[in-house]
């Protein structure tokens, strides 16, 4: 397997050396990572990495995923030799391939490089770039009010309205702000505006001590604590070389699916509740809960933080505790599939879910969607079939797809996959490996690149780590699957009522910590 | 005698008024029950009452008069409409040939003043609201008044304390099958005006999907106790109405009457919780087709009685 001119294949948890990655000129890196489309290619990241005072590296990542390989390429952006006024720039991937927009919109916010000709350049997260100076759309004062400081798209009319949410709601979620163009109660435009939660994890990732760093990772999307810190533990382990035993990865996978569990089942009594069907939406609740108690059993903490850590697990599974948990697994599966089986049986629930927000295949490629959302619309991606790693190389899960793209199928996905790995969970905690469930892992390889990829409740997660020459970590870049699915939910409410939109949210339900970073 | 019958309406009219929380209450808790909860105390919605009278309002600095009307001539319409509807007992405090006109449009002028002050906020959520509320209040009004045309049909009277008391038990048996249709457009009506499942969600969070609750955000205190208060008022009376038709008592002591009476408005109450609980609610654009099947239901009935095509 071979680099095909200017692509450097690579695997999760497989350092290479920096050096080694190609570097084509910005003006063909457009062009080249576009080529990457055509020969079936998903963009899975794009990021900038200052790598002198005036140079930012970008490095895009490429996912063939029935192939299970991931491409790396990159490109130099300097400021030109004629002076320091001549601003950092590159021709835009966006425009070709919409799945970059956001990318390149946090690469103008970080590191103030402006790629040319995107079709919508404006702020991601509202915040200062890196080195203070000033980015593409020019100055503006990231301390002010935002939503009344913001270059909305406005639709024209007699008859259209604007309505303004957020960023602080009426329920207990994060917080965001949305706005609609709409007539009467049709939406025409939904402009989604993130930013609110930007906390700087990536550069909190970097902390000196790996311990702290790992706490960080699990605190990135809270409700996928397990999904991200899998990933960044792949991403240490591939730069220190070290193998993890086969019984701390199956304690790996058990907490992963839990977490699927436990959300996917929130998630469905939270569809029940926003149409206002009380019994199912009582029942999911309570079961949610038992999912997370199973959690709560492994590590002591419902959410399982604290459990993964590079080089294994923190606690074992004994095996009458894993006798206890299949055996409370297994008539959860029961409980859990009978009120599912209400839910999907109540014609007043369909009714409310089929054809509302749909989302076409061809859509959600373009935008480069990722998890259940993008297997809702007919896209077979899945990173725990297509980069299995860990106990996934054992165990097979089959990928779960609708086709119809809205509501239904999106919950339908998450209905199946919750068969699935209730299935898996049960096979798995009746046959655990033998092992020991940590090692520590050793000094990190020097001026080495290494990722993690991993397929959280909500899709691919991805965390990227570099090491400077002396094998100190100097650079960690960290994708939420919410970064690619926003824009989604965008484009599913176009032509919908607005009326509809918390339900189509709820049936997304992206993670706006995950996003903002 | 005079005496007794004085005692009489003074306790009835007091059990009216005390009666509206507890039939939330009753919803909520069979809400509550279906869910696998004990849900909130008994006197819950008495309490909500007495923290909010003892509250201050706010008033935002972009509403006029209007905005502080709205809940006082709501309450205002709703509690003269509650003299003139028969609401335990068959007799009303005021009655007069035509009256069920006025009732009517007591609770048209009521949610006009709702909508008016939501529309003085300003807010595009209570535009919203206003908006949807205005569209399924007139979509339910044809249903309302065609119900009202067979009762009149019926009973010979235009007078509401003789349309739906004893004089109907008298005709139930010639308009039957049109009584019948006309208590299945008065439950939609009842859900409809009073904001329950399957047309709106008064539990909801989400203001995107209210009807009634979004109108009244911008209310607190004092006011917000008027319009919760009123809510429930308006549901005391229209279940009256719909349960006056659907189970109409002869001429019998208010002893037994109105005991009577008040076991099946919990009864009701408990009903609508029933449907809260076994379906979702319909999307925003069905509600319409729902009124529309209210409408005919009436509509139907109307026919039946006015034909006489019903012997």
């Amino acid at each position: 397997m071979n680099g095909i001119g200017g692509w450097l294949p690579v695997r999760q948890g497989q350092a290479v050396d920096i050096a080694a990655i190609p570097c084509v000129a910005s003006e063909l890196f457009a062009s080249h990572v576009t080529g990457g489309r055509s020969r079936g290619g998903r963009l899975s990241h794009l990021f900038g990495r200052r790598t002198s005072v005036d140079t930012i590296r970008l490095y895009a990542f490429v996912a063939f995923d029935s192939a299970s390989r991931f491409e790396v390429c990159s490109t130099d952006v300097r400021r030109g030799e004629s002076g320091e006024m001549h601003p950092l720039a590159y021709p835009s991937i966006s425009r070709d391939w919409p799945a970059a927009q956001a990318f390149e919109r946090e690469i103008a916010e970080q590191h103030a490089v402006c790629p040319l000709g995107h079709p919508w350049l404006k702020p991601l997260r509202y915040h200062a770039t890196e080195d203070g100076a000033p980015a593409p759309w020019g100055p503006f004062d990231p301390t002010r009010t935002i939503p009344g400081d913001y270059p909305f798209y406005r639709v024209e009319g007699e008859e259209v309205h604007e309505v303004a949410v957020g960023p602080v709601h009426a329920g207990i979620i994060e917080p965001g702000h949305f706005r609609f163009q709409c007539h009467g109660e049709e939406v025409l435009h939904l402009e989604i505006m993130l930013g609110y939660q930007h906390r700087g994890a990536e550069r909190l990732l970097l902390h000196p001590n790996a311990a702290r760093s790992a706490i960080v990772a699990e605190t990135i999307a809270g409700d996928a604590s397990i999904g991200h810190a899998a990933a960044y533990c792949t991403a240490l382990e591939g730069l220190a070389g070290a193998k993890v035993g086969l019984r701390a990865a199956a304690i790996r996978g058990i907490a992963l699916e839990l977490e699927r569990l436990a959300n996917h089942v929130g998630d469905l009594g939270a569809l029940c509740t926003d149409v206002a069907f009380l019994p199912a939406s009582a029942y999911l609740g309570r079961l949610r809960g038992e999912y997370l108690n199973l959690t709560l059993e492994i590590c002591g903490n419902r959410f399982g933080r604290n459990l993964l850590r590079p080089g294994g697990v923190r606690f074992d599974i004994p095996s009458e505790t894993a006798e206890r948990m299949r055996k409370r697994v297994e008539s959860l599966h029961r409980e859990t599939l009978e009120v599912l089986e209400l839910m999907f049986d109540q014609s007043s629930v369909l009714a409310r879910f089929e054809g509302v927000g749909t989302l076409t295949e061809a859509q959600a490629n373009d935008i480069g969607m990722v998890g259940p959302a993008a297997r809702a619309s007919g896209c077979r991606r899945d990173v725990r079939c297509d980069h299995p790693h860990g106990v996934f190389q054992f165990s097979h899960i089959p990928i779960a797809v609708e086709t119809t793209g809205d509501i239904y199928a999106r919950a339908a996905v998450r209905w199946l996959e919750v068969q699935r790995s209730l299935e898996f969970l049960v096979e798995l905690l009746g046959n655990k490996p033998e092992g020991p469930t940590f090692g520590r892992i050793g000094a990190l390889k020097p001026s080495a690149m290494a990722f993690g990829v991993s397929e959280t409740w909500r899709g691919e997660a991805m965390h990227v780590a570099f090491t400077d020459d002396a094998g100190k970590l100097e650079f960690m870049k960290v994708k939420d699957p919410s970064i690619h699915n926003w824009f989604g939910l965008a484009l599913a409410l176009r032509g919908m009522a607005i009326s509809d939109f918390p339900v189509c949210n709820k049936s997304f339900n992206l993670s706006y910590a995950g996003h903002d970073l | 005698m005079i005496l007794v019958r004085v005692i009489a309406a003074i306790l009835e009219g007091v059990l009216v008024l005390a009666l509206p929380p507890m039939l939330m209450s009753i919803v909520v808790k069979t809400k509550a029950w279906f869910a696998g909860r004990t849900g909130p105390p008994w006197f819950q919605p008495y309490y909500d009452l007495h923290k909010l009278l003892n509250k201050g309002a706010v008033y935002s600095r972009t509403t006029t008069w209007v905005f502080r009307a709205g809940p006082i001539v709501n309450l205002a319409a709703l509690l003269t409409a509650a003299t003139l509807v028969p609401v335990l007992s068959s007799h009303s405090v005021f009655g007069f040939a035509g009256d069920v006109i006025l009732v009517a449009y007591l609770f048209a002028l009521g949610r006009l003043f709702i909508v008016l002050a939501a529309l003085d906020t300003g807010s595009s959520f209570e535009g919203m609201g206003a908006s949807r509320e205005v569209t399924f209040g007139t979509m339910s009004e044809p249903a309302l008044f065609l119900s009202l045309i067979v009762l009149a049909s019926a009973t010979k009277s235009l007078q509401l304390s003789e349309m739906i008391g004893p004089q109907l038990f008298a005709a139930r048996g010639a308009v039957g099958p049109a009584l019948l249709l006309v208590v299945g457009a008065l439950l939609i009506v009842l859900l409809t005006e009073t904001c329950r499942v399957p047309v709106d969600d008064p539990a909801t969070h989400l203001e995107l999907t209210m009807i009634h609750e979004v109108m009244v955000l911008d209310h607190s205190g004092p006011d917000f106790a008027y319009i919760t208060y009123g809510a429930a008022l308006k549901f005391l009376l229209l279940g009256s109405i719909l349960l006056h038709v659907a189970f109409p008592h002869p001429a019998q002591s208010p002893w037994i009457d109105v005991p009577l009476r008040v076991i099946e408005l919990a009864g009701l109450a408990a009903v609508v919780g029933v449907i809260e609980c076994s379906m979702a609610r319909l999307r925003l654009n069905r509600v319409p087709l729902l009124l529309a099947g209210a409408t005919v239901l009436a509509a139907l009935a109307a026919v039946l009685a006015l034909t006489g095509s019903v012997t």
